[in-house]
């Protein structure tokens, strides 16, 4: 029969993934250690913790995907997960002056010049990453100031400017050759230019736009989605019609319609082709919108633009109903009701984007495979061409500002080994601390008497306020109170349980105080006999068994690291110190000296 | 000594009893016991036990007398009722409870101490007068609350954490209560939880006196090499007599079981207990066979646990003694003062 092998506990991704958030996170933030930081009110801590690693706290701490909030453990003991994302805010909000703690930037420089396409995060984290080791950075951009889709994308009433520009100013002030309004058309040219490596960080700029029957009648009140929020951020545009219909169900239609909402919109309507459940955008912003009293209105298939006088009125779609076909596949069968007209004035298309590259000549050694997306190796974000890094939106197409962050951290390390003749694929090893909280008997250098209070909600401003001015922004974060109130619901999952095999005396007192039965003593078998055979079952797949050696009875200690609340007790109960709660550090390795 | 509370949450997949309550909702507050107590463990299979069967809180009444082993009602059955009486006490305490309230189920928790010293009186008489009733005695052989000194079931040639070694022999609660007439015995182990929750449930469901000697070790005084009531050397000489599986009245019984080596014994309230003996000569209905085997197994320094006799036929304290069927808080002013008619009739039986 097979039995499960000892858990090695010195992989360094074992107690990595029982920290749920931060394995989540693409740039690997320690999100527990600065949540603690923010309950000790060590904002400035806090923050430079979220600076190193995702360089735009005050930003993401907005705007972020925030992958880390559906996989924290709360949300498995709990409904809801700790609100990770504002925590964030909180520490940027109420930090004091950064510039101190900010890397020194050495006058002597190392004679490695790089080039970064694009203005936005992830070419400034790789500018971050790469100035304080004196490398020359030249940063091209086609629009007229940095920040790429962070300031083109994302409305001033969910990232105010000054936010922006600030967190953007500590990577500009180190000293960047900056060309803005520079749009570049050739990578040919790019490269004759004796780079010693060029970072694409072009993002993903073409929308999508939906050329039905009356398109090109209508055209001029049919805006493509990510366009139209780039010339609203640059103040191109500052109204919109009475009446608007935005088509598509991302993040991008959400920010267009609360956008619309704020420049004279008074009707206006988000319509999806297939179910509300399916929409891509994030919950909450979702939420946000239909507080803005905007309806969305589902399994409504565009069909033609309607035109009055040779000018857009309306739309037409046909209603359909979802079905599942053998494979599972979800067809949208048309229900043959009567249209639906909806009477507008502007459309706006949230449909999607993509990537183009039109300026990068096939025949430079820069492949791109059938999506045009360029082929590239997806640890160090090299192309074809050993000089040639893409990051972003631009290396895997539409994602998120973190990814962006992360694949910049990569490429940065990336670019650095390049630069000191080493091989890119020879990378350090991420950065680890396992270290005991012990402080006494049954004292804990950390706070594990976790809070059971729901999750905290963001105060908002009124709608009378933030509806009549676009640059008014809807949330107003937690003041320190909450912010510390939502700390407290932080299970500080980064502090393991540690197992130690020959000094356990086999008491149950770990067994008998754990509150989410966690842990058994038993006969050792395979994984999956082994996970039906614990004091309660341990479905979640995704989460590991922690075995431990066997025993003086020949039994195993099997913990399921699914529910685990890194309370201690089981640490505090047991007698002989076989448990222990040592705080697992993780930092990714980044570019340094060498 | 914990200081935080026990966080509320808990495993989703809980399972819930008949009553929609999990077993979380059977526990008390968090205990203050030494971490890695035997004790606590008891607590714990208790916990199981009770939740299992589906007994709501307010059936069961929990006493006991004084030591640490005499602390832990307040750490199981929160909303149970309760007395925690005086040192050795506690039968005192049971019986009168049971006389004015036979439909609860009583757990009396006590000690080596509370038991086997200041105790032994009362135990022995409450054993003699048949109280229905589950006695748990946690035992480690020491006494722990102050400071580790031999206790009177410390085995002959045990020794304490300093170095003192037991002149006596022990006093085998055990055999005590097979002699005296408990009509159900039992042995067993903290640490062994399979063996010990369905015999704290059979001990629940007997009707009549069930004991329940449970080794429980004292981890802060007698758990070195040479303890015999310690963790190792109860894991090592622990002999299982007797196997058994519980079926709560009114659940399917699932398991299929052999002929011969298993028996099928069904309590008075309906609920079936599963006896697998694992030895051929050693019969549990048979006192003098069960006393030979628990005696044979100590001569060898070893423990004999399990099931280890059981009587059926016993009447109990108010069979014997005819009482009133209705506990005394339901007895109305009718019951109580039935009128003329009946005194007439009571007093027709003196002419």
């Amino acid at each position: 029969m097979s039995r499960m092998k000892p858990t090695d506990i010195s992989n360094p991704d074992y107690f990595h993934k029982v920290v749920d958030c931060q394995w989540a996170c693409p740039a690997h933030t320690p999100v527990p250690e600065y949540i603690r930081l923010i309950a000790e009110k060590r904002y400035t801590d806090a923050y430079m913790i979220n600076w190193e690693s995702n360089v735009f706290p005050g930003i993401l701490g907005r705007t972020c995907d925030r992958p880390c909030e559906p996989a924290c453990r709360r949300g498995r003991v709990e409904e809801q997960p700790v609100a990770i994302c504002r925590l964030k805010r909180v520490a940027a909000d109420y930090k004091s002056d950064i510039h101190a703690r900010l890397p020194k930037i050495p006058k002597k420089k190392n004679g490695r010049h790089i080039a970064l396409v694009g203005a936005g995060p992830a070419s400034l984290t790789v500018a971050r990453d790469l100035l304080p080791l004196g490398y020359e950075i030249t940063l091209f951009d086609r629009d007229a100031a940095s920040g790429g889709a962070m300031r083109t994308q994302i409305p001033r009433f969910r990232l105010p400017v000054e936010v922006l520009e600030e967190e953007l100013n500590y990577i500009l002030d180190m000293g960047i050759n900056c060309h803005f309004g520079t749009e570049i058309t050739s990578m040919k040219e790019l490269l004759a230019e004796d780079f010693d490596a060029i970072f694409v960080g072009t993002g993903a700029p073409l929308g999508k736009t939906l050329e039905l029957p009356g398109y090109e009648e209508a055209a001029a009140n049919i805006h493509t989605g990510i366009e139209w929020l780039a010339n609203v951020a640059f103040e191109h545009i500052d109204s919109i019609g009475e009446t608007v219909i935005v088509l598509g169900g991302g993040n991008t239609a959400m920010d267009c319609c609360r956008s619309s909402k704020r420049l004279g919109g008074k009707d206006v309507k988000v319509v999806v082709r297939s179910g509300f459940d399916e929409m891509k955008a994030s919950p909450w912003e979702i939420e946000d919108a239909m507080n803005e009293d905007i309806p969305i209105l589902n399994f409504c298939v565009p069909k033609r633009y309607l035109l009055e006088d040779g000018r857009l009125c309306g739309m037409e779609f046909e209603k359909v109903r979802r079905e599942y076909d053998e494979n599972g596949k979800r067809l949208l069968i048309p229900t043959g009701e009567d249209p639906l007209v909806l009477p507008c004035d502007d459309v706006l298309c949230a449909i999607g984007q993509d990537n183009a590259f039109p300026w990068i000549e096939r025949n430079l050694g820069i492949e791109f495979d059938r999506w045009e997306l360029p082929v590239l190796n997806q640890t160090t974000f090299q192309s074809t061409h050993e000089k040639v890094f893409f990051g972003g939106d631009a290396a895997l197409g539409p994602d998120n500002i973190i990814t962006a962050v992360a694949h910049g951290h990569a490429a940065a390390l990336s670019i650095h080994l390049l630069c000191e003749g080493e091989d890119v694929n020879d990378r350090p090893a991420d950065l680890t601390t396992l270290a005991s909280q012990k402080m006494g008997i049954h004292q804990w250098s950390y706070d594990n008497d976790i809070s059971h209070d729901v999750r905290y909600i963001v105060p908002h401003a009124s709608k009378e306020k933030t509806l009549n001015d676009i640059n008014i922004e809807v949330e107003l974060g937690f003041d320190e109170e909450l912010g510390f109130a939502e700390t407290q619901r932080c299970l500080n999952c980064d502090v393991q349980t540690v197992f130690t095999a020959k000094t356990c005396i086999e008491c149950d007192a770990c067994v008998d105080i754990c509150p989410t039965d966690c842990i058994t003593f038993t006969a050792n078998g395979a994984e999956k006999d082994l996970r039906q055979r614990l004091l309660a079952p341990a479905d979640n797949l995704e989460q590991d068994l922690y075995v431990s050696d066997s025993l003086g009875t020949g039994r195993i200690m099997a913990k399921n690291e699914d529910l685990c609340l890194h309370c201690g007790l089981c640490a505090e109960r047991c007698p002989t110190s076989a448990w222990d709660m040592q705080k697992y550090l993780f930092n990714t390795a980044k570019a340094v000296h060498t | 000594m914990s200081y935080i509370v026990k966080p509320r949450f808990h495993h989703p997949g809980l399972q819930k009893n008949d009553l929609g309550y999990t077993r979380r909702d059977y526990e008390g507050t968090l205990t203050t016991l030494c971490g890695g107590c035997g004790h606590d463990s008891i607590s714990a299979a208790i916990i199981h036990a009770v939740h299992d069967m589906s007994l709501a809180p307010h059936q069961v009444a929990k006493v006991s007398g004084i030591g640490c082993s005499s602390k832990i009602p307040a750490y199981f059955l929160e909303r149970s009722h309760g007395f925690n009486s005086v040192h050795g006490r506690m039968p005192s305490i049971a019986t009168g409870a049971n006389l004015a309230n036979r439909e609860l189920y009583y757990l009396g928790i006590s000690g080596d101490g509370d038991t086997a010293s200041i105790g032994l009186g009362q135990f022995c008489h409450i054993v003699r007068r048949r109280i229905n009733m589950l006695y748990m005695v946690a035992n480690n052989g020491t006494y722990g609350l102050t400071k580790g000194q031999l206790s009177a079931t410390a085995d002959l040639g045990s020794k304490t954490k300093s170095g003192e070694e037991s002149q006596y022999d022990n006093i085998d609660l055990v055999s005590l209560a097979i002699d005296l007439g408990a009509s159900f015995v039992a042995r067993s182990f903290s640490g062994d939880k399979d063996q010990l929750v369905p015999l704290i449930q059979a001990g629940l469901s007997h009707r009549g006196f069930a004991f329940i000697d449970v080794i429980s070790p004292c981890v802060t005084f007698n758990n070195t090499p040479f303890s015999a009531h310690g963790y190792k050397n109860t894991w090592e000489n622990n002999v299982v007599l007797s196997e058994i599986d519980f079926v709560p009245m009114r659940k399917e019984i699932t398991a299929r079981y052999s002929a011969g080596k298993e028996k099928e014994i069904t309590l008075h309230d309906g609920s079936v207990i599963h006896l697998h003996k694992t030895s051929a000569s050693y019969d549990p209905y048979d006192r003098e066979n069960a006393l030979h085997h628990v005696n044979e197994y100590k001569k060898q320094g070893k423990i004999a646990t399990g099931l280890l006799y059981i009587n059926q036929s016993q009447s109990d304290l108010h069979e014997l003694n005819d009482t009133v069927n209705k506990p005394f808080n339901r007895l109305n002013e009718h019951d109580l003062c039935p009128g003329g008619d009946v005194l007439q009739d009571i007093n027709e039986t003196f002419m």
